[in-house]
């Protein structure tokens, strides 16, 4: 579903991803972790095209994200993404940050995007909330709409950068748990989280990454529960996560 | 009660003038914004070259002041064309490409303050870059640039009195001419004045009100 294959990317002299081969296949869910800094969110805006790269392919249902056969939109319009600030269009109600892009980008009707739009308000539990504004919403209503915003495309695949690290404690549940379900009906996600609980649930694969390079790409079980074939750099981290 | 009867008398110069003045502000808001639309999509749209060209735009139309504008069209652009273009004409496109140089920045600074996530928000959303800026950026930037698209508007009608240089009588000249024939200058500025004022608050209440048909 998303294959990588030998990437590199470069800021300047620093060498942001280093050699990255990996491949996430349909209805995985892949957790990406490491320390702030380490490039988790440019390995997961490479794979929509919102950052380029170097040297190397990704492929995303077989596509080379760089191919000029299909534009850059028509990828995203497979791979949505959700956002560690949520990013939810102030100016717009609920309903119609749902709305927007099925009406500008897939020219859905606006019956048809509003009844596409009053299932995924159930679907994140928040049906109440179709006329309210963002601003007027808790952190976690607002994730919940922006999963269902780019739901709204019906999307392949779903990545998600540190959905949850922007939320207080007690909103960060009920985020995880549309997340969760959304796994169960067997979407193909890559999260970049440092919720280890949630992993360990969910995820089918954990990576591993520090200074731009994969360190660990392994089963959860394997991840958590073989510590001792992980490399130290990666026991220090979970250490020094899972002891708060 | 000091007599105004004569205001009244020359009410209808003074108020030919105090249309022209409208008026002339009216197409330099309208053009302004079109020419200021017209270089913020170069900016947007077209690379180094596009930005290095609206730069110099910008440039000399600000480092020269309005009423030199007026002037160098008003006498310059007959020289090119080989026939006069007229005050009236040469005033309007003076001022419409005078205020699409201050247009242009307001509309950059108002693109700027959205903060750079949601452009990322809808290109992921598979928006283009051109509806992402249609339906994510361009409706929150209007909302902060309002106030000062007012502000820029009040000065350009103040302004418009720079018309004198090419003989046409706005607003000011009018009140000017009628102050010095009759020897009233205290009652003839002290009403233009008032009509200044007036006009001001109109135009602030009606962007409050458009304001707050922005603002959801
Ligand atoms: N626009 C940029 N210009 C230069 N360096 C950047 C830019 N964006 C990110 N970086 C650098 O790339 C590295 C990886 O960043 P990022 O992918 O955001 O890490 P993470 O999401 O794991 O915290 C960091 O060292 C960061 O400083
Ligand atoms: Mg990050």
């Amino acid at each position: 579903m998303i294959e990588f294959d030998h990437v590199n990317k470069h800021y300047g002299a620093h060498h942001v991803l280093r050699d990255i081969t990996m491949t996430v296949s349909r209805g995985e869910v892949v957790v990406v972790c490491g320390p702030s800094g380490s490039g988790k969110s440019t390995l997961i805006k490479c794979v929509n095209a919102l950052e380029s790269y170097q040297s190397g392919h990704i492929l995303v249902e077989g596509v080379d994200v760089k191919s000029k056969a299909r534009s850059a939109a028509a990828l995203r319009q497979r791979v949505g993404m959700v956002f560690q600030n949520f990013e939810l269009y102030p100016h717009l109600s609920v309903i119609d940050n749902i709305c927007i892009a099925q009406r500008v980008v897939l020219k859905r009707h606006a019956g048809e995007a509003r009844e596409r739009a009053w299932r995924l308000l159930d679907r994140v539990g928040l049906r109440d909330k179709a006329a309210a504004y963002p601003m007027n919403l808790s952190g976690g209503q607002q994730q919940r709409i922006a999963i269902a915003r780019a739901l709204a495309l019906d999307p392949e695949i779903m990545l998600f950068d540190e959905p949850t690290s922007a939320l207080d404690p007690e909103m960060i549940n009920e985020v995880l748990d549309v997340m969760t379900a959304l796994a169960a009906d067997g979407m193909t996600m890559m999260v970049v989280t440092h919720e280890m609980g949630f992993a360990r649930r969910v995820a089918s694969r954990v990576v591993f990454m520090d200074k731009g390079e994969v360190v660990e790409d392994c089963s959860t079980t394997e991840f958590f529960n073989d510590t001792k074939s992980r490399a130290d750099r990666t026991r220090q981290f979970l250490d020094k996560i899972l002891s708060h | 009660m000091p007599d105004l009867s004569f205001i009244a008398r020359n009410a209808s110069f003074l108020f030919d003038g105090l249309l022209l003045s409208l008026t002339l502000t009216a197409a330099g808001v309208i053009g302004g914004l079109a020419v200021g639309i017209a270089l913020v999509l170069v900016r947007l749209f077209t690379g180094v070259v596009g930005n290095c060209v609206v730069d110099a735009y910008v440039f000399v139309f600000r480092a020269i002041p309005l009423i030199l504008v007026i002037f160098w069209f008003y006498f310059m652009v007959p020289l090119i064309l080989g026939r006069p273009v007229g005050a009236w004409t040469s005033a309007i496109v003076a001022f419409t490409l005078f205020e699409g140089a201050y247009y242009s920045e307001i509309l950059r600074a108002g693109l700027k303050s959205v903060r750079a996530g949601q452009m990322h928000a809808a290109l992921a959303g598979g928006m283009n870059r051109a509806q992402a800026l249609r339906y994510v950026i361009f409706p929150q930037a209007i909302t902060a640039m309002i106030p000062i698209f007012l502000t820029q508007a009040i000065i350009l009608f103040q302004d418009t009195s720079l018309v004198f240089v090419v003989s046409l009588h706005d607003f000011l000249t009018a009140t000017t001419i009628i102050a010095n024939r009759d020897g009233r200058l205290v009652e003839t500025y002290a009403s233009a004045c008032l009509v200044y004022y007036l006009i001001c608050l109109a135009a602030t209440a009606g962007v409050d009100r458009l304001k707050r048909t922005f603002a959801r």
